[in-house]
């Protein structure tokens, strides 16, 4: 009989657990260094700096750039791409942002302008893989020492003070005065807000949809009509205006705009995207679990410092956590 | 029945040819098919029939001639065009997309929206009455793909053409990814469309099942139809002849075999032991997914926990020592794991035994040729050279590769799981007078496991047949000692 369909409701039950899983994960690392700081300090737990507003607040503010990024990524890896240069787009965006604002144009314009390049710099990618047919992992190692060298020229190689530019510095420098009842900073609200719209987009719209099955099975979707080169390029184009939004919060948090900044964001953004469930192999993948993927680092962080540990056991930590979330993953699937 | 006189044709196919560059694919082929009709096509590979499907569902447009669709005049520029139009084609290949779920399958390409926005509700609307309607209303329209066989998924592509209004479904090799049981289901189904007066053209390399499917068969040869003839009006040798041109005598030939001494003696635990004669040909017999495969492995040392003795002597666990023991594996899939599909013939023959091949662990490209060329000329292997792709050449020759590279390895002991699978008649009778060969040379009688779902192969090709049932591998019995139907009855007895 049907032994391959399990009892439907037994099976929606085994899907929201997968949905949740990276949300637990969060919880796990968040509470274990809380019962660390319990150890070795012996503060009660629920009193740990941990739960304090600030350590809240901070990792939140770390993982804005990181962690909108990995939205945009995680359309590209659903689709079975990979993006290599999107920290050098994210420097090359705060370099663009920095030089419309000191050359005297409006919020409207900077953003439009830096958002203009990001999508550009995505749509160069997507056209190169489609077009030409090369290896997104190629591709996107040439255009890394591109784009970085784009955002090298265009600074002459100094970073853009900007420091003094309000309304940009208001997204992701700590809590503005006055708006102490956001709790994060407004960066982070963004950041849930754009992961909101990019959940929908994915799980709810036919273009979404169409991202899954071509990274799930690319012959299949050319079969069925789907027009796998436009989604493709598509997803590029939006990996880099998501890039674009990551440079304008690293300009804002840092005050300037640095062409050496984001170096090697790459590998922290796709990290965020795997440790969030995503398979590189394409077809899977969650904006929620790319966004606790980001989290998930900056609390390792975040955590590492107040309990006074190195930065070498640190780097050793979260290359830890990144192979077990993986191992995880794996384990949950094959139960299920 | 021939053509119902008057009756309007579904489908007509007239004089079409198509040329890919100096090569003639098709050189005039002539189909009709009736609405509610189930028209088998039938040839060997290389005949044109996928060429002709390619020009039927838009991916190719033909040279020539023209097709009629319920007499109106149809030429589709793409395979969108020819959905849009009501002709559907369901690949040997599954075309699913694993992690979307049953209901985004079945709509994919022709999503319900609203807006941007897909109607999840109406899609899942949508897939829930069409599978209703085909009798698979069980199927959780909400579960990934994933976790589907592949016949449930095959059912889901069925309803995928359904779904968009298809009046003509066209199938390709249905049940190569299919197990036994699961076979009379989907013949249930087919005949279901053709009740619905929907015209199916079923492509099969088994004439079994174009006897139990279809009324009439049209047959290829060479790029031209060589006769349309009602199924029930003509026997198996004259469709076979009619295919290859010539007469075949003997699909099996059988030289007199002398079994010599137990060259292996191997098991698994919980699947059974065997024993294998220098000179025979083991079959094994079983429904799909009763364990002969992981037999198999475990032989070999694929798998753990098997135990093999090769002339008395342990084999130590893993495909390596196997290799150096003289046996040699032809695994049933040979896309996934028998071959390595980008490399060359030379590099897939040559892959166990590279050693042969020079001095100081180096390659000679040279001497890699010579030894494929031997092999291609021995067993007639259709390719342009040893260093042509392994992926470009047609089944039947990938599969002659797969068991070159035991003859280049040396093996004594040949295990071969399903080793005629997906592949044409002509093919198999290459392989099937190869076996014979191989274990009736004077010089150096092979010993041969065959593992196979096509019982009239077993009968033909084996010495002894051992059945695969629930309790493990039963006794090898002499060929002369059984039949088709105790073999079947022993693989399906409940315990």
């Amino acid at each position: 009989m049907s032994t391959d369909t399990p009892p439907p409701t037994k099976a929606r039950l085994g899907r929201a657990l997968a949905a949740l899983g990276p949300l637990l994960a969060l919880a796990l690392v968040w509470v274990g260094f809380a019962l660390l700081e319990h150890r070795l300090e012996g503060t009660p737990i629920l009193g740990s700096a941990m739960f304090s507003r600030e350590a809240v607040a901070q990792v939140v503010q770390q993982s804005v750039v990181i962690g909108i990024a990995a939205i945009g990524m995680t359309f590209v890896i659903i689709a079975a791409g990979i993006d290599l240069s999107v920290g050098s787009a994210i420097a090359l965006a705060s370099v663009v942002a920095a030089k419309l604002a000191v050359a005297g144009h409006g919020a409207a314009a900077v953003v439009l302008g830096t958002l203009a390049a990001g999508g550009a710099a995505g749509l160069l990618v997507g056209l190169l893989i489609v077009r030409a047919g090369l290896i997104p992992f190629i591709t996107t190692l040439g255009t890394l020492l591109v784009l970085r060298g784009l955002a090298l020229g265009l600074a002459g190689s100094q970073p853009i003070n900007i420091q003094e530019l309000a309304w940009l510095r208001f997204w992701l420098n700590g809590l503005p005065p006055g708006w102490e009842w956001l709790v994060i900073p407004p960066g982070g609200w963004l950041m849930l807000v754009l992961a909101g719209l990019a959940a929908a987009t994915l799980r709810l719209t036919v273009f979404g949809r169409h991202v899954h099955a071509v990274g799930s099975n690319e012959q299949t979707a050319r079969l069925c009509g789907v027009a796998v080169d436009r989604i493709k390029v598509a997803v590029y184009v939006i990996g880099g205006l998501f890039a674009a939004a990551a440079g304008l919060m690293l300009a804002s948090n840092q005050g300037q705009g640095d062409p050496t900044g984001a170096n090697g964001y790459e590998l922290d953004v796709i990290a965020a995207v795997v440790i969030g469930g995503a398979s590189l192999g394409g077809g899977v993948g969650s904006v929620l679990g790319s966004l606790v993927g980001a989290l998930v680092m900056t609390v390792i962080r975040v955590g590492c410092g107040l309990n006074g540990i190195d930065d070498s056991t640190t780097r050793v930590v979260t290359g830890a956590i990144i192979v077990a979330a993986v191992l995880a993953d794996r384990l949950r699937r094959r139960s299920a | 029945m021939a053509t119902p006189a008057g009756a309007p044709a579904r489908l007509q196919m007239l004089g079409i040819t198509k040329a890919f560059g100096r090569t003639r694919a098709l050189g005039g082929v002539d189909l009709e098919v009736m609405p509610g009709e189930i028209h088998a096509l039938v040839g060997e590979n290389g005949a044109g029939k996928s060429t002709l499907m390619k020009v039927l569902s838009g991916a190719h447009a033909p040279d020539g001639g023209r097709m009629l669709l319920d007499g109106r005049p149809y030429a589709p520029r793409d395979p969108q065009e020819a959905r849009a139009r009501g002709v559907g084609m369901i690949y040997q290949e599954l075309a699913i997309a694993p992690h979307l779920t049953v209901a985004e399958n079945l709509v994919l390409g022709a999503e319900p929206r609203r807006g941007p926005w897909m109607d999840r509700a109406a899609a899942r609307d949508l897939a829930r009455r069409t599978l209703d309607s085909l009798g698979h209303g069980d199927i959780d329209v909400d579960a990934p793909a994933a976790g589907l066989s592949p016949s449930r998924l095959q059912i889901v592509e069925i309803g995928r053409s359904l779904a968009l209004g298809c009046r003509v479904i066209v199938f390709d090799e249905p049940t190569s990814s299919l197990a036994q049981g699961d076979v009379g289901r989907l013949f249930q189904l087919v005949g279901r469309l053709a009740d619905r007066g929907i015209a199916v053209v079923y492509i099969s390399h088994f004439l079994e099942e174009v006897r139990r499917l279809a009324s009439r068969l049209t047959i290829l040869r060479d790029g031209r139809s060589v006769g349309t003839h009602a199924v029930a009006a003509i026997a198996d040798e004259r469709i076979v002849a009619a295919m290859v041109g010539r007469d075949v005598r003997e699909l099996y030939p059988r030289s007199p075999r002398r079994p010599g001494e137990v060259v292996l003696r191997g098991g698994v635990p919980g699947r059974g032991d065997l024993e294998v004669r220098r000179g025979e040909v083991l079959g094994i017999c079983g429904l799909v997914g009763s364990g002969r495969t992981e037999l198999l492995r475990g032989i070999f040392g694929l798998d753990p926990g098997g135990r093999t003795e090769v002339g008395g002597r342990t084999v130590p666990p893993g495909p390596r020592a196997a290799w150096a023991s003289g046996m040699g594996f032809v695994s049933e899939n040979r896309k996934e794991e028998g071959l390595a599909l980008a490399l060359g013939i030379g590099d897939n023959v040559c892959l166990p035994s590279l050693r042969k091949l020079g001095r100081a662990g180096l390659v000679s490209p040279a001497e890699r040729s010579r030894r494929t060329l031997r092999w291609i000329d021995d067993l007639g292997i259709r390719c342009e050279g040893p260093d042509q792709p392994v992926g470009r050449l047609s089944g039947g020759n990938q599969q002659k590769a797969a068991l070159a590279r035991l003859l280049e390895a040396e093996a004594d002991i040949l295990l071969l799981d399903e080793p005629t699978r997906g592949i044409d008649i002509a093919a198999k009778a290459r392989i099937y007078a190869t076996v014979d060969r191989l274990v009736t040379d004077p010089a150096r009688p092979r010993a041969v496991v065959m593992v196979s779902s096509h019982l009239p192969e077993l009968l033909g090709t084996c010495d002894r047949i051992a059945v695969m049932g629930r309790r493990g591998l039963g006794p090898a019995r002499p060929v002369a000692e059984t039949s088709p139907e105790a073999l079947m009855a022993e693989a399906t007895a409940a315990s």
